[in-house]
């Protein structure tokens, strides 16, 4: 019996070693792994917390409502603004400092309309050489509003950023 | 004497345990959003995609995503109807500028663009060996980039092809439905860029969403149904040749 505290001190030993790899444990594991499932939660508000980029239509609309107007009534009502114009987040923040670039309408309108046999038939599509010959696309058409009539060719290109 | 030291031997541990909860603080909460009122997914038109690529486009400008890797791309395939198991499919850089034009030709044409499908019952999130990838309570999967190892399990499980290994970081890197942006109620950049509305977000949780409509009157399929991954990208008018 007087042999039992071997056993003691081992035992200890296996209890110490647990305690310290507890303690490794609680400092090395983040405080947030475990609460929604096996990862660090606090991941979730970070990844949330990345920048904005596009502002999303409703943020042009709000400053820009002539050109929302004209364009709701046109072909391209459901085009967003930035689908165009680009990732204007910046320019939403700060106005004066941040001036967007005017789209170059011959690339720009033909990225979608170049016709193409692997287009949907229903969508509008032209030959930009043979359609214009070159000439840029607001010579004659509003790109917020498309339709070829006599007023959109009379007030060609009218907006774009102020 | 001995039992004392028993108890001792119990509750030390335990007490240790508790102490590591009662020092874990609560994590900040995004403010107005609440990830249990939301499951996302998203609607790919296939009969409106133009090719434009406008939307690969978006996500790099959203996402620096590096050049030649895609967190969305867009596929076009040429189906002939001699040869309906074998389409031809190109996909140049990731349709970013758009695709060549296409002649008339016998046969189909139609594009796909694909992205993450956000699997409710992901194969990648379940290969992981240190808890970096996970889905979210609100339907996302996304990647914790300060714990990932980069050991590309994920991005071999992955039937779809969605992940690559980030070329700088050297952590997996993937679509996040654009997290940043859903969670401030705004849609994601591919789908404020498209302008034919070929992608749709959509809140599966939410009554009042679109999708559900359209859910109900359309036949939908999801990439690969066969693996069960539960993916939550629905395709409306997915031809059977697409892989």
């Amino acid at each position: 019996m007087k042999d039992a505290g071997h056993l003691f001190r081992f035992a200890g030993l296996f209890v110490v070693a647990f305690l310290v790899f507890l303690l490794v444990r609680g400092y090395v594991v983040p405080k947030s792994f475990g609460q929604y499932g096996h990862y660090r939660g606090g991941a979730i508000g970070e990844i949330a917390s990345r920048p904005v980029r596009f502002a999303g239509h409703q943020e042009c609309e709000g400053c820009h409502t002539d050109i929302a107007d004209t364009k709701s009534k046109g072909k391209h009502a459901h085009v967003n603004c930035e689908a165009c114009h680009g990732a204007l987040a910046a320019h939403a923040d700060d106005p004066t400092s941040v001036t967007p670039v005017k789209p170059d309408t011959a690339v720009l309108c033909a990225r979608c309309h170049t016709a193409s046999a692997a287009k949907p038939k229903a969508f509008p599509q032209v030959d930009p050489a043979d359609h214009s010959g070159g000439a840029p696309c607001q010579s004659c058409h509003n790109p917020h509003s498309p339709g070829f009539d006599s007023s959109s060719a009379a007030a060609p290109a009218a907006g774009g950023a102020k | 004497m001995n039992i004392s030291r028993r108890r001792l031997l119990v509750l030390l541990p335990a007490a240790a345990v508790a102490w590591k909860y009662v020092a874990a603080g609560t994590p900040e909460a995004s403010p107005n959003y609440q990830m249990s009122e939301h499951w996302w997914g998203m609607l790919i038109d296939i009969p409106k995609c133009i090719g434009c690529g406008n939307c690969v486009r978006a996500c790099q400008t959203e996402n620096d995503v590096p050049d030649g890797f895609f967190r969305t791309w867009v596929e076009r395939y040429h189906v002939t109807d001699t040869n309906m198991t074998n389409p031809e499919v190109i996909s140049p850089d990731g349709g970013k500028e758009g695709f060549p034009v296409a002649k008339e030709d016998e046969g189909k044409y139609f594009f796909v663009p694909k992205l993450c499908n956000h699997c409710a019952d992901s194969p990648c999130t379940q290969v992981c060996p240190v808890g970096a990838t996970f889905v979210s309570p609100d339907g996302v999967v996304l990647v914790d980039q300060t714990y990932c190892l980069g050991c590309a399990y994920c991005v071999q499980a992955c039937p779809y092809g969605c992940r690559y290994l980030h070329p700088k970081k050297h952590v997996a890197d993937k679509c996040t439905l654009c997290y940043h942006r859903i969670t401030k109620g705004l849609t994601t950049a591919c789908c404020e860029a498209c302008p034919t509305g070929a992608r749709q977000l959509a809140d599966l949780k939410n009554p009042n969403d679109p999708i559900h409509e359209f859910l109900r009157t359309h036949s939908v399929q999801v990439l690969k149904p066969w693996m069960a991954t539960g993916a939550k990208v629905y395709y409306d008018d997915l031809d059977g040749s697409v892989r």
